[in-house]
């Protein structure tokens, strides 16, 4: 697939490297040293990082500030943007504002329902979804234009990726639900993490059949588990999550002041069988407030050092 | 029809408190299939006020009447010379009802007695659900017959979100997934294929946020 | 049987207690009614199918509404006994006298009496019956 924008993380995939991204969760306050202080412990053992938007609703520092500051120390950020708390106006102007910083990565979601958050009692806004954000992206690098129709002096030139949940209900459309993002015009995917190997290996062969990996870069979301008591949280209280039995089973097994090493284990091994999977194109390695596991991971799963491009 | 529910009974003291003479006054309508504002709602009402200023050692005189409808003239004008009994009223009938009496008797405090919700369907007794948010611009045709709007929790128009689990939405098992409900029904219509057209962003306009609403009939006015 | 209970309790007869509007039990509290009781067949044996379960489940709401006019929930009961248990009756009309002397006159009667409006003979409680 050919690069459309200066995306670091485009070119990495477009060379067919097996790229890393991460994520990095920005602080319930304005603490300037939060993020880059995270970042800075990954930086050289991914190509991109995610900054996450108000995940689960919580109020925190906002995405693009944080990942304005990731660029100004010279890190690729990967810029989440949910439809939960923006019209279409504060949309296309918060790309705006990412694009005059030059990110080059914006990755579209819903976001998940205010309920979960410490504003249960707020509006949601859901002007767009996450599929129409895809287009609206799309439709403002490409034809350099607003929604309303105008040209966009100095059109965003985004890599625009989107979240698939392989795992969600119902199942059989979730090859459909992909196949339709790609239609809206999404170039990488990173999925919600995997326990299941199974079940996504699955659903990579039901894409592939359909040819769309030939289409978006996928890369398949880890995240290592801490303890089994993660793991059952995870397993029950998570929607969308599919932890298997086994997951649980094993961490539960392992005495407790190993199980956090035993977790490191198991989310390597993973990356070790999902890097034979046909058609994957890297790996969303997710440790949130573990970052400083990232490294380990990265380099015992035979992924550094990470590949540099110009 | 519109669904609504009775408000606390504590509420409805603290606005009539001070009273004299208060009409309680039902609706025979929505909120009486929604048994929350009818005669029988105006009786039990009427009777628990009655009671609670006879504890306070004062006689209110607390008058019962349920009109067809409160959102057409011509019921409201029904009690046009009864409401100079009154010093206060209170409504019992949707929030429409409640604003179209206030707006008639510009005089007489109006107060709620129900809290108006949304507009459903009576899925069996005791029970209703909403189904529509009134947006202006159906979409039904399209979605097999359910509605995302007022289905899906966020109103996604190309869903589900990856929150769908075992048929119920992200934010509570009471409530089914939107999405869940338009795949079963494109199954059984033998139209998978529509899943994967893309539903446009919508145009919003015709909803609450383009402004208060009107439908003005040109062949209809007199 | 011929069993005596008290005579305080007056008996209204009805079909069955599935009849019984909140607004009956309602306006006899408003009336000055000290106490107010529903005797229905047991659960489950009802000659009209249901009509006990929705006599209960307006009992419960209703004493859920008198608890907060400050009259009190425990002023209204229900009871479920087999038509012919005539001791079972007896038993709960003297429960029933027993809760009502405890919670003394209702606040709506004393008012009542304030207002000079009535002069009811002391502890009237109502009972509904099959």
């Amino acid at each position: 697939m050919k690069v459309k924008t200066p995306s670091k993380l485009e070119k990495i995939l477009a060379s067919g490297k097996m790229a890393v991204t991460s994520e990095c969760g920005p602080p319930r306050g304005s603490d300037p040293d939060v993020i880059p202080h995270k970042a800075e412990k990954i930086r050289k053992h991914v190509d991109a990082i995610n900054v996450t938007d108000n995940q689960t609703s919580m109020t925190r520092l906002c995405s693009l500030a944080a990942c304005i500051r990731l660029k100004l120390m010279g890190v690729e950020p990967v810029l989440q943007m949910v439809t939960r708390d923006r019209n279409r106006i504060a949309i296309q102007s918060d790309i705006l504002g990412a694009a005059s910083f030059d990110i080059n990565n914006i990755l579209c979601l819903s976001g998940d329902h205010q309920s979960f958050g410490d504003c249960a009692q707020g509006q949601n806004v859901y002007d767009l979804d996450s599929m129409q954000l895809i287009q609206t992206v799309r439709h403002m690098r490409d034809e350099g234009k607003f929604l309303g129709g105008d040209p966009i002096s100095r059109p965003p030139q985004m890599f625009v990726g989107a979240a698939e949940n392989p795992f969600a209900d119902p199942y059989e459309i979730r090859v459909p639900r992909l196949a339709k993002k790609i239609a809206a015009g999404v170039e990488f995917i990173q999925t919600q993490c995997i326990y299941n190997l199974d079940k996504f290996e699955d659903w990579m062969s039901k894409a592939r059949d359909r040819g769309l990996t030939e289409q978006v870069y996928i890369l398949a979301g880890v995240t290592p588990m801490k303890s089994a008591a993660m793991a059952r949280y995870m397993k029950n209280k998570v929607p969308g999550m599919d932890v298997p039995e086994e997951v649980v089973k094993r961490l539960a097994g392992t005495p407790k002041e190993k199980q956090a090493e035993e977790g490191i284990k198991m989310c390597i091994e993973s990356i070790q069988r999902l890097k034979e999977v046909k058609g994957l194109s890297g790996f969303h390695v997710m440790a949130i407030e573990w970052e400083e596991m990232v490294p380990e991971i990265v380099e015992r799963a035979g992924l550094y050092p990470r590949p540099v491009v110009d | 029809m519109i669904v609504a529910d009775k408000k606390p009974i504590e509420e409805i003291i603290d606005y009539v408190k001070d009273h004299q003479s208060i009409l309680v006054l039902g609706c025979n309508e929505c909120v009486t299939v929604c048994e929350a504002g009818g005669k029988k709602e105006v009786g039990l009402l009427a009777s628990a006020l009655r009671m609670h200023f006879l504890q306070q050692g004062r006689e209110v005189n607390i008058g019962e009447r349920t009109l067809e409808r409160q959102c057409d003239h011509e019921y409201l004008e029904e009690i046009r010379t009864s409401v100079d009994n009154y010093e206060a009223l209170v409504s019992l009938a949707c929030g429409v009802g409640v604003q179209f009496t206030a707006e008639k008797y510009m005089n007489l405090p109006v107060y709620p007695g129900v809290n108006t919700l949304f507009m459903g369907a009576n899925e069996m007794r005791g029970v209703w659900s909403e189904r529509c948010q009134g947006c202006g611009q159906c979409l039904l045709g399209h979605s097999g017959g359910i509605c995302p709007v007022s289905r899906c929790a966020k109103r996604i128009l190309n869903g589900p979100c990856g929150g769908s689990t075992a048929g119920k939405c992200e934010i509570s098992k009471e409530i089914p997934c939107g999405w869940q409900l338009i795949i079963d029904r494109l199954k059984a219509l033998g139209r998978m294929d529509d899943y994967e057209k893309i539903s446009p962003i919508k145009n919003w306009s015709t909803e609450r946020s383009g402004g208060p609403r009107k439908v003005v009939r040109e062949d209809l006015k007199l | 049987m011929r069993l005596p209970y008290q005579p305080s309790i007056k008996i209204i007869r009805i079909p069955c207690t599935g009849k019984v509007d909140a607004l009956h039990i309602m306006r006899s509290f408003e009336k000055g009614a000290d106490g107010v009781y529903l005797v229905g067949c047991r659960e489950g044996d009802c000659h009209f199918n249901q009509g006990n379960f929705r006599a209960k489940a307006r009992v419960e709401h209703l004493q859920r509404l008198l608890d907060k006019l400050g009259i009190g929930g425990q002023r209204l009961q229900m009871y479920n006994l087999s038509s012919s248990d005539g001791p079972m009756f007896a038993r709960f009309a003297e429960e029933m006298h027993q809760r009502i002397m405890e919670a003394g006159p209702s606040p709506v009667r004393q008012a009542l009496q304030k207002l000079k409006k009535r002069q009811p003979a002391p502890e009237q409680a109502v009972a509904a019956a099959l």
